[in-house]
C-alpha cells in the first residue's frame, strides 16, 4: 500500500463553499432593518445577524441569530440559531428556528439573503400553525392583545408563563 | 506465454473485436489496431474512488475488462450489512479495509492484474498523486467527497494564453444510486458540466419540519430526528457532536428515540433505523448498483480507447417500475480561471487593482469583493458591501500587492454582482528579470 504523500504542500485552493460564500455574503442586500457582524472579516463562514424589526409585535426588540456555513454549502443550508431569548411561536429556547427553507425547503439555489428575508418575515408574521413554542402559538390564535403583551414582556426582560426571558431592547 | 503477449490470449478476443475493426458506432476519428488493448493493459492508470456497493462492481466490471493498472481508494471498514452486495467481501473480512480487502480479492481472482489500495480519505492525497491517472471513477455515497475530487481535478486544469491544455484534462465518470435510482455521468473538467455546474440535480437530503418534529411527531423518523436535532445539542450527552460512526452516540440516540415513540404511540423505532436516519442512508439495492456501475466501467473503456463517442453526458436511471433510463446534456456554468498580468507588484496597491476590474473593458465590475487563500488560510482583501467588514480590511487598499502576501500565480476569488458566480482570477507577475523566488 502506498503511503499518503502529506507534507508535499501544494498550494490550497479555495473550496466550492467558499468560491459560493464570497458571493454571497458580498451581494448581500440587507433590509434596512438588518445588519451582519463578523467577527473575524477572514472567515465568511461564521457571522451575525441582527434583526431590529420596525413594525409588528417585535418592533421594540433586537434580535441576534448565528449563521454557520458548512463545507457543503450550497448543497446543504447554514445551520442558523436564534442566539436571543424571544417569545415567539417559530423559535424555541434553544434558539432552535422552525423555518421551512433553513431544512424541509432549502434547494441551492437559494442564497444567505433569502435567509435574511425569511427570518425578517418570522418577525413581522409569527406563524401559529407551524408552533415550535405551542404555548405561545395558541396565545397568539387565542388572543392577539395578551400575545402582544407577553412578547413586549419578554423583550424587556421577565417571566412569561414560567420562563424568563433575558431583555433585549433595541 | 510472456505478458507482452497476453493481449493475444483468447479471453480478450471480444475486447479484440471492438478495438482491432471499425463498426458502424465507432467514434469517427477511431483508428482500429491492436496497440490500444495493449494500452489499456500495460498504460492504462485508472483510480477506482469507493470500494463500497458500486465500487466493488466498478472493480470487477474493469478488471475483466483488462485493465490492469487500477488504484482504489476508500476509508471504510467492512461491516456485516455490506456483504449482501459488495461481493468481494467475506465474513471474515468484518472490520478489514474495504480498498485492501476489494484489491486482494480481484488480484486473486483476475490474472495479471494490480490493484493498488488505499486505505485513507481521498482528501489524504494531493495533486502529486490525482495527476498520474489518465481516468478517475467516483462510486460515492457521499456528495462533499464528489465536490471535493471535481473540485480537485478543476484545480488540475492548465491553460496557456486562455486555451485548455488538453493534456491536463483527466476525465471524471461519476456513479451514484439510491434504493432503485441512479445516475452515471462523464464530467470532462473545464469542458462539460462538471458536479458544481450541476448541485441542484442531487437529491437533497430528506429534511423533515422542525415544528412536526417538536410537536406533531407521526413517522419513528420524527422521533429519531427529534432526538438529533433538539435533544442531542439540548443535553449534549458526550460533550461532543454526535458521531453516526460512534456506538454509543448511536446508542444513546436510539434509547431517547424509543422513549419518545412510546410517548408519542409511534411504532418502527429500532437501532438500524436509527443508524440509518444519523447517517443518512437509503437502502442500496444490488441491481442498480450493478447497472450503474457497468455503465460507468462502459464509459470508461471507451474514454480510454475512443472506439465509441462517450455518453454526453448525464444518465437517469430508475427501475422502480421497469426499466427507465434518459440521457441529456447538463450544461455547463460558466466558472473559469482568468488570468490577470501585473506590470509591477510591488507598486501596485489593491486600490489601483479594484479600479482595474471596475474601469477595464473585459470586467466592468460594480463593487467586487475580494478574498484569497494565503498559507491555507482564508483572508479578505476587501468587501465594500458588508460595513464590519469593509471597516476592517479598509487598511489594505492601499497596501501593494506584495506588501498584502500575494505571491505570482495567486488566485484571488473576485465576487460580483455582474457574474453569476464568484470567478477566479489568477495574478500573473511579469518578472523583471532578477529576486523572482
Ligand atoms: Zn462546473
Amino acid at each position: 500500500m502506498e503511503k499518503p504523500r502529506r507534507g508535499q504542500v501544494t498550494r490550497k485552493k479555495a473550496s466550492a463553499a467558499q468560491l459560493r460564500i464570497t458571493k454571497d455574503i458580498n451581494e448581500l442586500n440587507l433590509p434596512k432593518t438588518c445588519t451582519t457582524e463578523f467577527p473575524d472579516p477572514d472567515d465568511l463562514l461564521t457571522f451575525k445577524l441582527v434583526i431590529c424589526p420596525d413594525e409588528g409585535f417585535y418592533r421594540t426588540g433586537r434580535f441576534v441569530f448565528s449563521f454557520k456555513v458548512g463545507p457543503n454549502y450550497p448543497h446543504e443550508p447554514p445551520k442558523v440559531k436564534c442566539e436571543t431569548q424571544v417569545y415567539h411561536p417559530n423559535i424555541d429556547q434553544q434558539g432552535n428556528v422552525c423555518l421551512n427553507i433553513l431544512r424541509e425547503d432549502w434547494k441551492p439555489v437559494l442564497t444567505i439573503n433569502s435567509i435574511v428575508y425569511g427570518l425578517q418575515y418570522l418577525f413581522l408574521e409569527p406563524n401559529p400553525e407551524d408552533p415550535l413554542n405551542k404555548e405561545a402559538a395558541e396565545v397568539l390564535t387565542n388572543n392577539r392583545r395578551l400575545f402582544e403583551q407577553n412578547v413586549q414582556k419578554a423583550i424587556r426582560g421577565g417571566y412569561v408563563g414560567g420562563t424568563y426571558f433575558e431583555r433585549c431592547l433595541k | 506465454m510472456g505478458d507482452c503477449q497476453e493481449s493475444n490470449q483468447k479471453r480478450w478476443a471480444h475486447l479484440r473485436k471492438v478495438l482491432e475493426r471499425p463498426g458502424p458506432f465507432s467514434h469517427p476519428e477511431f483508428e482500429p489496431s491492436s496497440e490500444i488493448l495493449d494500452f489499456i493493459m500495460t498504460s492504462c492508470k485508472i483510480l477506482v474512488i469507493g470500494a463500497g456497493g458500486l465500487g466493488c462492481e466498478l472493480l470487477k466490471d474493469l478488471a475483466l475488462m483488462g485493465f490492469k493498472q487500477i488504484h482504489v481508494i476508500d476509508m471504510d471498514t467492512i461491516d456485516l450489512s455490506n456483504l449482501n452486495r459488495q461481493f468481494l467481501f467475506r465474513h471474515k473480512d468484518i472490520g478489514s479495509s474495504k480498498a485492501e480487502t476489494a484489491a486482494a480479492f480481484i488480484n486473486k481472482r483476475i490474472a495479471g492484474c494490480q490493484v493498488t489500495p488505499h486505505f485513507c480519505k481521498i482528501q489524504d492525497y494531493d495533486e502529486a498523486f490525482y495527476k498520474q491517472f489518465h481516468i478517475i471513477v467516483c462510486g460515492l455515497d457521499s456528495i462533499v467527497a464528489r465536490r471535493w475530487i471535481n473540485g480537485m481535478l478543476v484545480s488540475l486544469l492548465n491553460y496557456e494564453d486562455g486555451i485548455l491544455d488538453q493534456q491536463s484534462v483527466i476525465p471524471l465518470v461519476d456513479g451514484g444510486t439510491e434504493g432503485f435510482k441512479g445516475n452515471a455521468r462523464v464530467i470532462l473538467p473545464g469542458m462539460s458540466a462538471c458536479v458544481e455546474c450541476t448541485l441542484d440535480l442531487y437529491p437533497p437530503q430528506v429534511n423533515y419540519p422542525l415544528c412536526t418534529i417538536a410537536n406533531t411527531p407521526r413517522l419513528p423518523e420524527h422521533c429519531i430526528e427529534y432526538v438529533k436535532v433538539i435533544l442531542w445539542p439540548k443535553e449534549n450527552p458526550f460533550n461532543t457532536e454526535l458521531d453516526g460512526d460512534d456506538t454509543q452516540h448511536i446508542s444513546w440516540v436510539y434509547e431517547k428515540s424509543m422513549e419518545r415513540a412510546l410517548q408519542f404511540n409511534i411504532p418502527g423505532v429500532t437501532y438500524r433505523l436509527v443508524q440509518g436516519v444519523v447517517k443518512h442512508i437509503i437502502p442500496a439495492v444490488a441491481s442498480t448498483n450493478a447497472a450503474i456501475a457497468g455503465v460507468c466501467a462502459t464509459e470508461v473503456f471507451k474514454i480510454a480507447t475512443s472506439c465509441c463517442v462517450p455518453l454526453n453526458n448525464y444518465m437517469v436511471f430508475n427501475d422502480v417500475d421497469g426499466i427507465y433510463t434518459y440521457t441529456y446534456e447538463a450544461e455547463k456554468r460558466r466558472t473559469s480561471t482568468q488570468l490577470l498580468e501585473i506590470k509591477d507588484p510591488d507598486t501596485m496597491k489593491l486600490k489601483q487593482l479594484l479600479e482595474l476590474l471596475s474601469e477595464s473593458a473585459s470586467y466592468q465590475m460594480k463593487s467586487p469583493g475580494l478574498t484569497t487563500i494565503i498559507d491555507g488560510k482564508n483572508k479578505t482583501l476587501y468587501m465594500s458591501t458588508i460595513k464590519s467588514i469593509e471597516e476592517r480590511t479598509r487598511d489594505n487598499l492601499n497596501k501593494t500587492l506584495v506588501e498584502l502576501g500575494l505571491k505570482d500565480g495567486q488566485d484571488i476569488l473576485v465576487a460580483d454582482v455582474t457574474s453569476p458566480s464568484t470567478l477566479v482570477i489568477k495574478l500573473k507577475y511579469q518578472t523583471n528579470d532578477v529576486e523572482m523566488t
